[in-house]
Order: C-alpha cells, then structure tokens, then sequence
C-alpha cells in the first residue's frame, strides 16, 4: 500500500509541476505565449508521443524482468522488424501477410539468439550477457540493412495521420497518435494480464526472481526465454510499425532505443505499467519543458530533458515509479 | 543397504568436478529405498550439497559435472537428464536457504511448482488444499509476497512448492538452516507425516546430525567428498566416533573448555 501511496504522490507533484511552472513563466516573461487550450495541446501531443517511448521501452522491460539481462539490442530488433516488413511489403506480399510473416521471423530469431548466444553463455555475468547484446545490436543492424537495403523507406498501413480538432475545436491532435496509444494500451493491457494470470507469466516472474530455483522445480529456463524473447520480438514489431510509419523505416528507429533508457529508470527496469507511465511522464515533460521553459534559457532543452530527469530520479528512486523493491528482510 | 526391497534411487562412485578443475565429490555411492528417510550427514564442504544437486541435475548451473560413475532411478540411468525432466520423473530438490520466488505469492509459489503437470487445474487445486493441510501457516498467509514472510514460512513454502509437483522423491537440503529449534522439530515432524502418509522418500542433507538422525532410517556421513560411514540412524546414533564428532556427547561426559582442542580421540576412519 505504502508504494502505491508514493507513487501517487510523486505522480501528482509531477503534475502540478509540469502546470505551474509553464505558467508561472507564462506570467513572468512576455517571451513566453501561455494560454490553457494551448498548454493542453502541448500536453496532450507530449502524453501520445510518450506512449511511443513507452513502446520501445517494453520491450526492455520484458527481457530484464525475466532474464536480468538488459538487452541493448531492443532497438534493433524494432529497425529490424520494420524494414523486414516493409521489405515483404515490397516484394509484392500484401501488408497483413506480411506482418504475420515478419511476426513469425521474429519468433525464429528469438529462438536462434537464445541458441546461439544465449545458451553457451548461461551462468556467465550479466555484463558479459549484456555484451553479447550489443554484438546482436550490430549484427541485426547489418544484416538488416544488408538484406532490405538501408534507404529511407515508407510504411503506409492506412493510419489517418492528420490532425483533428478536439474539445469543441480547441486542441489540436494528430489521429495517429490517438491510434499509436490505443494500440500501445492494449498490448499492454494483453501483456500486464499474461504476465499476472497464466502459468507461463507465472513462470517468467519465477525465472525472474530465482533461476535456480525456478529451475529446481522444473521450469525449463531454455523454453522460458525463447518465449520472452519471442514477446520482446512482438514487442518490437508493433513498436517498429508504429514509429515506421511516423518517422519512415530508417536506421534511426535503431536509436530511439536510447530515449527508452530514461522511461526504464523512471518507471523501473522490472514493471510493465512502470514502462507506459514513465513513458508519459518523459513525453509529456519534454514537450512542455520544450515550449515553456526552453524559451527563458535560450532554447533547446528537448533533447537532454529526459535524462536530467532520469539523473534526478536515479538520486532519489533508484528502482523508478513501478520497479520491484528490493526486499531486505531484517 | 536394503537386500530385501530394490532400491528406488542408487548413486555408484560418483565424482563431481566443479569448472574442470576442482574434484569436489571423490567417488561417492549411496543408495535410498523406496519410501526411506535417508540422511546425508556431514560439515560444510562435505559434499552434501554437491551430491544433492548432482542427482537432481542443478549442477549444470553452477558449472559442475558428474565425471563419474552412474545414477539410477527406478532403475533407469538419470544422469544426463534436465532438471525439468528429472522433475517430470519424481525428483524435485528443495534448494539450501529456501529460495523461494520472493515477489510472488505464497500462493503463486505453490502453483509455479505445478509447472511441468499436465494434469488439470482440478488436480492442482486439490494438491494445493493438500500443502494447506499439511502447512496450515501456508494457507493463512497465502496472498503475502514471499520475501515478507518469516524464514520458517519460506521453509514451509519451498517444501510445499515441491510437493505441489506430485514427487515421488524429495531432495532435501539443510531445512534446519537459521531457523529456532522448536520449528526445526515442526517442520521435520511435517517431513514424517508426508513420508508416512504420502509416500514419498526423502533424502535428507543435514548440518543438524541429532535431528537427523532422529528422523531418518538410515545415514551417511560424508567428509571431503566420500562417504566414511553409513548405518541404520539408530546405530549411527550409537557410534563413538559419531557421537564425539558429531552429536558433542563423549563418553568421559561434558569437556570443559580446556580440552576441546585437543581431541583424545582420533577418527578411527581416517588412516
């Protein structure tokens, strides 16, 4: 309960910040244009472009929740996924084949990682683990990009993505986002139920909490990551999708995987609804701190904001928002 | 040991290498009968555990390998098998220090120990009212994470999260370990009943040679990786040497603390 109650708590202070400051400086500097409806666009347009971190972010989450390994390679996996599918896409098969069929690589690829690297590498340290994700990062770059080609492609899957007027005419939203974060809530809404009530989420967050011990009662630990990185490939693709078809499928989609790294801190590396919130939290953050801080301190605070953030949340709340505390009992 | 009935699980002059290099387990052969309590005695480093996990398979995970000689179960060789597969067989290992899922339930512990059954939810549900007979502390604080329950309850949770696999063999490692005597005693006494009422054979890693022996039929003391002797518990139990190093009675009667160090007696079994 006492969790809960924090997390509200620094949820709201979150908030209330996020308002008074912009308006606050609103009302000092005359640099600054600050109106409600326009602080709710900002708002708004920063919560839908956090559920796509939030995306990306998942992925991560899922693979170190049940391996403890922190898996560089997740956006990777989302470039890869993308130009696969689009590179089907070209070949002639249409779009909804070829998502089934770039869902189904995904899946071989997870099951040759954990063969390939993961297998001889079991019992080794995290860190050697965690290595071995940055050569599947160049790998799947390369060979992604070898295969399809590494020009800036398009990825059209009919999502309306012009911007509508909502609340009576007032604020600005562009449809696509309102699609990205429908899709984003029910992947996580699938993914939060899985992990809860079936045997093999079950069996995940007892892997994730004692190997051996998991193993000792007969949980395969093989099958188990085949699966969570099979999930993490899913993942990938929805995300590689969803940010294809706003950015066009390009090397680029390899580094948003870095803007994930801020969301993991604040919502916690082992928590998939501490994922979509700090998702929100950074998106939202950065797109107000952008329109209505940046102005008084000359400008530009987009692309550090985040990580300030994170430094400041590393300080206080080193497991994040949602992640599991470390249970020390005395 | 027993001639009369066949033996349900037989180890023969296993060696057990950790890392390519270290020979922990020097040839260690041993056997339990169908139904036995049977109790592997020994200091640290023994090689109590080690023989534990070499039968059940964990070794792997910690980088050792059986070099040598063989394991049976029910007459079957088991030696290479996964530990999932030895689970689907009967033989489940309850860890040293409980390592119970501690950001899980109590009541999702129990359940991950029905992993490997495909038996239906009815025959888990029913199995599970089982562990709640059995451990009735289980059942009161069922929706608690693990890791906030006292040490005695991961103790009971990890033996229950065995059971919930429907063994027919429970590997079981120093359940004594840091917990006050009187629920040491309950939880052996829970070990009886399960032996007597369930059926299941039991083989008993122990630092706590006076329990047990008291719990067990038969014993084997191991040191530096062999087994040195082994007996019926009663007899083991009687042994001078057993009850100098082991059990702390002499027969001069209480030491004091001057002689300690100086043992009068040397064991008989070291040449």
């Amino acid at each position: 309960m006492r969790i809960e109650q924090d997390v509200l708590k620094i949820l709201l202070a979150a908030l209330l910040l996020m308002a008074a400051i912009p308006w606050t400086a609103g009302k000092l500097s005359s640099d600054i244009f600050f109106e409600w409806p326009f602080f709710f666009e900002v708002a708004i347009g920063g919560l839908l472009a956090g559920v796509m971190y939030s995306l990306v972010a998942l992925g991560f989450v899922l693979i170190f929740k049940a391996s403890g390994v922190f898996n560089f390679s997740q956006g990777a996996m989302v470039l890869f996924s993308a130009l696969t599918l689009v590179g089907l896409n070209e070949l002639g098969v249409p779009i909804w084949l070829a998502i089934v069929f770039t869902l189904a690589i995904m899946v071989v690829l997870a099951v040759v990682i954990e063969r390939v690297v993961l297998r001889p590498l079991v019992n080794q340290e995290h860190i050697i683990l965690f290595m071995a994700t940055i050569g599947i990062t160049y790998f799947l770059d390369g060979f992604g990009q070898t295969l399809w080609g590494s020009e800036v492609k398009l990825l059209d899957l009919g999502i309306p993505n012009s911007p509508g007027l909502y609340f009576g005419g007032q604020i600005l939203i562009n449809d696509f986002d309102l699609v990205a974060a429908l899709i984003a809530g029910i992947l996580v809404i699938s993914l939060a139920f899985f992990f809860q009530y079936t045997r093999i989420g079950r069996a995940l967050r007892a892997v994730a909490d004692d190997h051996q011990a998991a193993l000792s009662i007969g949980i395969p630990l093989k099958h188990i990551w085949v699966i969570v990185w099979a999930v993490a490939g899913i993942v990938a693709l929805v995300a590689g999708i969803m940010w294809g078809s706003k950015l066009g499928v390009q090397f680029s989609l390899a580094l948003i995987a870095l803007k994930a790294l801020p969301v993991l801190i604040l919502g916690g590396f082992t928590s998939v609804p501490g994922a979509i919130i700090g998702g929100l939290i950074i998106g939202a953050g950065e797109k107000l701190a952008e329109v209505f801080i940046a102005p008084m301190i000359g400008g530009g605070i987009e692309d550090w904001f985040a990580y300030m953030l994170a430094l400041a949340f590393l300080v206080f709340r080193p497991q994040g928002l949602f992640g599991e505390k470390i249970i020390e009992r005395v | 040991m027993a001639d009369n009935d066949k033996a349900f699980l037989t180890i023969n002059n296993i060696e057990v290498i950790y890392d390519h290099v270290i020979l922990v387990l020097k040839g260690v052969s041993l056997e339990v009968p169908k139904g036995g309590i049977v109790a592997l005695l020994g200091a640290n480093g023994a090689g109590k555990s080690t023989t534990l996990k070499a039968i059940s398979n964990l070794l792997g995970a910690e980088r050792g390998d059986v070099t040598k000689g063989s394991i049976e179960y029910k007459g079957e060789q088991v030696h290479n098998l996964n530990p999932a597969d030895l689970v689907k067989r009967g033989i489940v290992q309850v860890m040293e220090g409980r390592h119970c899922f501690e950001h899980l339930s109590i009541e999702e512990n129990l359940l991950t120990g029905a992993y490997t059954r495909s038996d239906g939810r009815k025959a888990i549900s029913d199995d599970m009212k089982l562990v709640y007979d059995y451990f009735p502390r289980l059942y009161e604080r069922r929706s608690s994470q693990a890791g906030y329950t006292s040490g005695g309850e991961q103790q009971m949770c990890a033996i229950g999260r065995a059971l919930m696999a429907r063994p027919d063999m429970i590997l079981l490692d120093e359940p004594s370990m840091g917990l006050a005597p009187q629920l040491v005693e309950e939880i052996f006494e829970i070990v009886r009943k399960l032996n007597q009422n369930e059926g299941v054979s039991i083989l008993l890693a122990e630092q706590n040679t006076n329990i047990a022996l008291r719990y067990s039929d038969y014993g084997y003391i191991m040191e530096n990786g062999r087994v040195v002797m082994e007996g019926n518990a009663g007899e083991l139990g009687e042994n001078e040497d057993v009850k100098e190093f082991y059990l702390g009675i002499s027969t001069e009667g209480r030491k004091s603390f001057r002689d300690v160090k100086h043992y009068r007696r040397r064991k008989r079994w070291l040449t």
